[in-house]
């Protein structure tokens, strides 16, 4: 009798374990940048034609392989095929690199929200400089936001090269995150499958209260009309479906394994073709309905930032002509100007280099993603709100449940392997493999708590995984329609789950899903070939902004490794497993 | 007008409609004001006057709205007063009264120029000593006029800004160690637990069961009867013998 697997203790567990692992930041930060730049409501076309035709079938097709297979990512593809166990391994790599920084941000959503029990919020003043006459160089430049996420959060150092020393208090921050994971996945799916009700569902709870309350801001309506007017001369923009592939492929995390891991743990006759349909719309509506709540916070801080504009325009012309308070208005504003600029030119012509040209749409068009839009965008809207503390408590805590509910996937596909494998089993019990694996991260996740940090996070986000997912999934794809042969897995699943499989799935996955995602492919390589050298943004203290600086020789060695120590285990491991079965044979030969 | 003799002027505000003064500082040390309407007056004096006067700049719609009061000769009497009040408070100074303040050109934004003269009213007083006396003051004159450092702007006299609050032990720290030292003790009694299983499965007969898989929840059935009758359960009943006492009718 083989020995008994852990199990979900519902199909519910693992569900909304799916959907917390998918339903992550990127549908927060990602998507609704990508549907500001692609043309608004426009997006959602390309949008929805890659989920049906890429992701639901790559989705499902993991889900099945991994309740077949009943092991983690290793053990099954070794199973379909021995020499596809390099596979597996890259799957692990890559995961592992996932899971070293991507707790950096919740360690960095944990600083947020410790420090969202201040009143005034810290992120809202600048701090005083040094004799009190006003406020510090570095913030008046920048904006107070910016100060607070660069110096005093990341305490970020001009260049990648300048690394300066680890910084405590990120550090303590990041070693807390940590903790709170390992004590997430320590027994497995019985601890996992009861935070996943948390890590799931408690997202949804705070995106509502801030649909509610964003849609209820002034200016929220600008930002909504900007987002959803579409733009279809957008649709003929290659980018914008590249773009829609790519963030449907990554966004539902293919290829990693966590997706096999979680479905190995399953009944065998679990129906998983609709688990992968209903986690996949749910996450596609989660990004859309989370780009709803973002364009409406989006629309309240340009018209803030508009009508201070505005403000600081009138108070520079009532001041320079001494006209009444209150005389000038947002609505007089231009016939004064106008009437000023007739009857006392000269002195109007003194004042005009000052007077700056206020504008909605600009202030709309600054399209933020990734950490900026979480902790910059977000905070200076957050501070304007009434009651700032309590949503920034909110806003925080849910970056947080998104957050943790990842890095369960992502720990789950470097764990199952490991406690799979007899050998590491036998000597190891399951809490000190994941105790080891949780310390090793976080060792090396403090590298990104030094005050380069924030730059090597920015290799590892854009490098690490890109490529290597898109060959892991393409072998994958390819590996079950034609090594393992798409009638016998056909056959496989119709065993196991009662369900003939649709022809709808057949297609996509023997033809439509892998020449996407060459294309994909094709496309990555070119961009980075056509690009030359690599560049990044640095943080300028001096003029409070980015400027694009070129990565050095050694960072460009470190992002080959990177793309390269993942994606060399498929090939190696097949080479592996070749010269294993030659020596066998002609150890099997020489004693015949 | 002679030399010696200053005018204190302050026109009719409508006089000065949507117009502008400027006090220059003329080459030979004195100074005059123009008025837009191309009225000259001369303030005649020696050129340190003009570096003693503070221009004074109040935005009283913005701040009270509907509830700003108008501002008349009675409410420049009572700015008159508190610079006056500011000045006394100076050692050597104690003797400054309100008539030794002087306004002038008064707009209708509202914003206007005063100087502090000593008592002998043939100097004023160093542009230093009245900006240490308004920076000292500047909470109480705010008040008096129901507005802040934003809205009652004394031009070249920067305003201390309020030292931020700094708890001796900054707030993030204690919720980090609370959050802390819970997540450390949920660890450790979810450790403790899971070591006190491994123990006792160890001395449970069993080998087949992982203690781990407790939740296992697919038993393998056959004909009715699990297959795995003797079970971690600590010497339960056989269910394989079960059925024969209930075929056995009873007495």
């Amino acid at each position: 009798m083989d020995e008994a697997r852990p199990l979900w203790a519902t199909p519910l567990q693992f569900v909304f374990a799916c959907i917390s692992y998918a339903v992550g930041l990127g549908n927060v930060w990602r998507f609704p940048y990508l549907c500001q730049m692609y043309g608004g409501g426009s997006f959602l076309v390309p949008y929805i034609i890659m989920l049906t035709v890429e992701g639901m079938p790559l989705l499902y097709l993991e889900l099945a392989v991994g309740q077949r297979m009943r092991q983690g990512s290793i053990g099954a593809w070794r199973t379909i095929n021995p020499y596809l166990s390099g596979v597996g391994v890259a799957s692990v790599v890559v995961s592992f690199f996932l899971s070293m920084y991507y707790n950096v941000i919740n360690a960095w959503a944990f600083w947020y929200l410790f420090h969202s029990f201040q009143d005034p919020l810290p992120w809202s003043v600048c701090p005083l400089n040094g004799n009190r006459t006003g406020y510090d160089e570095e913030c008046e430049k920048a904006s107070s936001t910016q100060y607070f996420w660069y110096r005093k959060t990341l305490n970020i150092s001009p260049s990648i090269q300048e690394s300066g020393a680890v910084q405590w208090e990120p550090a303590l921050c990041l070693i807390l995150a940590w903790l709170l994971v390992y004590l997430c996945i320590l027994r497995g799916t019985e601890s996992t499958g009861k935070v996943v009700y948390f890590t799931a569902l408690l997202p949804y709870c705070v995106l509502i209260v801030y649909l509610v309350r964003g849609l209820t801001l002034h200016g929220a309506t600008n930002g909504l009309a900007y987002m959803f007017t579409p733009k279809m001369e957008q649709l003929a923009n290659p980018k914008a479906w590249i773009n829609a592939a790519t963030q449907i492929f990554f966004s539902l995390g293919l290829g990693f394994g966590s997706l096999i891991a979680f479905a190995s743990y399953n009944e065998p006759s679990n129906n998983c073709q609709k688990h992968a349909v209903i986690v996949s719309i749910i996450n596609s509506s989660t990004s859309i309905f989370a780009s709803v709540v973002t364009f409406s916070i989006y629309g309240f801080k340009a018209t803030f930032n508009y009508e201070s504009c505005l403000n600081k325009v009138i108070l520079l012309l009532t001041n320079s002509f001494d006209l009444e308070d209150g005389f000038l208005t947002v609505s007089n504003l231009e016939e004064v100007k106008s009437y000023l600029a007739s009857a006392y030119p000269s002195k109007y012509s003194e004042v005009f280099p000052q007077i700056k040209n206020c504008s909605l749409e600009s202030e709309l068009e600054t399209a933020v993603q990734g950490t900026g839009l979480a902790f910059i965008v977000y905070t200076e809207a957050i501070k304007n709100m009434e009651v700032s503390q309590l949503w920034s408590v909110l806003y925080f805590f849910m970056l947080l449940m998104l957050g943790i509910g990842s890095m369960l996937g992502n720990t789950a596909a470097i764990l199952t392997p490991l406690t799979d494998s007899k050998v590491i089993s036998s000597y190891l019990p399951k809490e000190a493999i994941s105790g080891l694996v949780c310390l090793v991260s976080c060792a090396i996740g403090l590298v990104f708590t030094m005050e380069a940090g924030n730059y090597w996070f920015d290799i590892f986000n854009d490098y690490a995984a890109t490529l290597p997912l898109l060959l892991i999934v393409l072998v994958e794809a390819a590996a079950v329609c034609y090594l393992y042969g798409l009638r016998r897995f056909e056959s496989d699943l119709k065993a196991m789950t009662g369900h003939a499989l649709n022809w709808y799935w057949k297609a996509m996955w023997g033809g439509v899903s892998p020449l996407l995602i060459i294309s994909l492919f094709v496309f990555y390589l070119s961009d980075y070939i056509i690009t030359g050298t690599l560049q990044y943004q640095a943080w300028d203290a001096s003029q409070g902004q980015l400027v694009t600086k070129d990565y050095p020789p050694y960072a460009l060695a470190i992002i080959g490794l990177l793309v390269a120590s993942s994606t060399m285990c498929i090939p190696l491991g097949a080479l592996g497993t070749f010269i294993v079965r030659r020596l066998k044979r002609r150890d099997t030969a020489s004693v015949a | 007008m002679s030399p010696s003799r200053k005018i204190l002027w302050a026109p009719n505000p409508s006089f000065l409609e949507a117009g502008k003064s400027t006090i220059k500082v003329l080459a030979d040390g004195r100074f005059s004001v123009w008025h837009r309407k191309g009225v000259t007056m001369s303030w005649m004096g020696p050129r340190e006057d003009a570096e003693n006067a503070f221009k004074v700049r109040l935005s009283l719609r913005t701040a009270l709205g509907d509830k700003a009061y108008a501002w008349d000769t009675n409410e420049e009497y009572l700015f008159k007063a508190m610079v006056a009040f500011s000045m006394r408070r100076v050692p050597n100074r104690e003797g400054t009264e309100i008539s030794h303040v002087l306004l002038c050109n008064v707009t209708q934004r509202v914003s206007f120029w005063f100087v502090v003269t000593d008592p002998s009213r043939n100097h004023t007083l160093p542009a230093v000593e009245v900006q240490s006396a308004i920076r000292m003051n500047r909470n109480r004159i705010n008040n008096a006029f129901f507005l802040n450092d934003q809205t009652l702007e004394f031009l070249r006299i920067p305003a201390t800004l309020a030292p931020p609050t700094d708890p001796s032990v900054p707030i993030w720290i204690i919720i980090f160690g609370v959050i802390f030292c819970i997540v450390i003790v949920a660890t450790m009694l979810l450790i403790l637990s899971g070591i006190r299983q491994h123990r006792r499965k160890n001395k449970g007969p069993s080998e087949m069961e992982d203690t781990e898989d407790k939740w296992e929840n697919t038993v393998k059935i056959e004909n009715g009867i699990p297959c795995d009758p003797l079970d971690m359960k600590g010497g339960h009943v056989n269910d394989a013998f079960v059925t024969e006492d209930e075929r056995l009718t009873p007495l």
